[in-house]
């Protein structure tokens, strides 16, 4: 799969990257040699083999659903870049 | 002191032949002379340490001693440490303290184990090398031109060079065994669900579990009785029984049958490797167990499934770093698309980004089906092959890795021939097994890795047989150079 300079603009879009016009070789050459390597996958003897999820192969576990404080707001905010009276702050959304 | 394994520090504790702040001192003295050469360490909070060392004196003063109360340990930078940096190797975490312990990290300060630094590895653990890393190259002890391994880079080499007794750290697709067997010591992957993930830096959360780096299989033991066990936090964490792992340490091998995968030694094995492995099986074979030939013909579809399955997981986890409640944010940004645009390409290393950018297209409209459906497929052929080879034998052998270490920056530009190295290794963690690598002898003075795989929860069969092993070898006595120096 040879991917071209638009389809890794669109990823790098999709996956909220930005990347350099001078890198964009580098990123179709690496991507499409990743994506040639993982398609020995197409030869898998894998009719009739259902998906498989969970290692162990289980559902996953659910819990009540009750709030369990682990830290603050106070301490989760202390990493933020930018906070004011308890809120995140960003850069204005609607103009 | 530097060269003793837990289990003998935690006998001279006992014995009140030292103490813990004695232990810590000649821990961190070391650091400070060799830890420049290797980069093993992002961390060293020598206060943290010697405040948990008199803790912990007094704690054995008092009578209220745990078997590893007192005794050092790092933990790979990746386990979330309260009030202390946690980077996961990365510029996006540099400024990271996080709020919180992770489980593995609690269990281990319950225990009164005292926290020497967090140890350096690949960014977000992506990588088999430890050269993915915002803070720079680890070393490896037996030749600083070489790599370590990765992504436990940081944590194998600290215990190699003797820098700390024992270490944590996490395994994704080798990422505990390949450093140890790089690096001349054992490290243990335990089952998944076996040790809590709770507070550990998301990767492929389907794949990750963390697991011990130590001298020796019996040390492994050791801190498994402390970190392993259900964790209603973690909802991957499974509930069942903990034995305890150092009471069947010296069981007998007699009747054990050992697997031997044809596929582990075809072509792309180092010959003197595959000669190293073929020579301690028959060291296990006069421990009384016996040899089998098995088959698993779909070894080779194991990285393939799982740069699709990874990468796939890898781009949903870290979506969070997003520039707006943790982690870097840019300068100046336009708008909120160009904050999380440009915040996570500035802070996002090359690896970490095709990782991303491969996950986001196998997961993305049309091609969901082609990739991530087929390697999930994929997954559970391969699982299956193992179960159907665990029913035939009790565990299965061969090498942890199919070269020894090799030269720093020699495979950076080649992202397939560096994700070949896991060949042996990532099977089990699509299939959820434990596995260890176990020091088996020497190529060209570098440390050779065997790997045991086992069927789920049978960590206690893995360390017996290593244990023994070990009773019968000393591979895993050999030092590198820079041991005898200080």
């Amino acid at each position: 799969m040879e991917l071209s300079p638009a389809d890794v603009l669109k990823i790098a879009n999709l996956a909220k990257l930005h990347i350099e016009e001078d890198d964009i070789p580098d990123y179709v050459t690496n991507l499409s040699k990743i994506l040639e390597f993982v398609e020995q996958l197409n030869g898998a003897p894998i009719e009739n083999i259902k998906p498989m999820a969970h290692p162990l192969d289980v559902m996953q576990r659910t819990r009540a659903d009750n709030a369990v404080a682990v830290t603050t707001t106070k301490a989760t905010q202390a990493n933020a870049p930018e906070v004011e009276n308890g809120l995140y702050l960003v850069p204005q959304v609607i103009e | 002191m530097h060269d003793k394994t837990i289990t003998e520090l935690s006998q001279l504790l006992e014995n009140k032949e030292t103490s813990s702040q004695e232990i810590t001192q000649s821990f961190l003295e070391r650091m400070r002379i060799i830890d420049p050469h290797l980069n093993a360490f992002i961390t060293i909070n020598e206060d943290y340490a010697l405040q948990a060392a008199l803790d912990a004196d007094k704690r054995r003063k008092d009578g209220n001693a745990q078997k590893l109360t007192g005794i050092p340990i790092a933990h790979k930078d990746i386990f979330c440490t309260r009030g202390v940096k946690t980077s996961c190797g990365s510029h996006m975490l540099d400024n990271f303290i996080s709020p919180y312990d992770a489980t593995v990290t609690k269990r281990c300060k319950d225990a009164g184990m005292v926290l020497l630094g967090k140890t350096n590895m690949d960014e977000f653990a992506m990588g088999s090398s430890n050269e993915n890393s915002f803070y720079g190259y680890v070393h490896n002890p037996w030749n600083p031109e070489l790599v370590p391994g990765g992504s436990s880079g940081g944590s194998a080499a600290a215990v190699a060079a003797s820098l700390t007794p024992i270490a944590t750290g996490t395994d994704t697709g080798g990422s505990i065994r390949q450093p140890a067997a790089f690096c001349g010591i054992t490290g243990l992957k335990p089952t998944y669900g076996r040790v809590s993930r709770f507070g550990m830096v998301a990767f492929a959360s389907s794949l990750d579990q963390g697991g011990p780096l130590s001298k020796t299989a019996a040390d492994a033991a050791l801190l498994m009785n402390v970190i392993a066990g259900f964790d209603p936090q973690d909802s991957t964490s499974v509930d069942t029984s903990v034995p305890d792992y150092t009471a069947t340490l010296n069981d007998s091998l007699q009747g054990l049958r050992i697997g031997i995968p044809k596929e582990f030694f075809s072509d792309g094995l180092d010959p003197e490797i595959a000669t190293a492995i073929q020579v301690a099986a028959k060291e296990l074979e006069k421990l009384g167990a016996s040899l089998h030939d098995i088959s698993l013909p779909n070894t080779e579809l194991s990285v393939p499934a799982y740069y699709i399955i990874a990468p796939a997981e890898c781009s949903s986890n870290l979506a969070r770093y997003d520039g707006v409640r943790y982690g870097y944010r840019c300068e100046e940004p336009k708008n909120l698309d160009d904050l999380y645009k440009r915040s996570r390409s500035e802070a996002f290393g090359d690896e970490v980004k095709r990782r991303i950018m491969i996950g986001t297209y196998a997961l993305s409209a049309g091609y969901y089906d082609a990739y991530y459906l087929k390697a999930q497929k994929v997954r559970r052929l391969i699982s299956q092959e193992y179960q159907n080879a665990l029913q035939q034998v009790d565990v299965i052998l061969g090498p942890t890795t199919p070269t020894t270490s090799f030269a720093l920056g020699s495979k950076t530009d080649d992202p397939i021939s560096m994700y070949l190295n896991d060949i042996y290794t990532i099977a089990v963690n699509l299939a959820g097994l434990p596995a260890i690598s176990v020091p088996a002898g020497f190529a060209q003075k570098l440390p050779i890795g065997m790997q045991l795989i086992a069927n789920h929860f049978q960590e206690a069969k893995l360390l017996n047989i290593a244990h023994q092993y070990q009773q019968v070898t000393d591979w895993h006595k050999r030092q590198p150079e820079m041991n005898h120096q200080g």
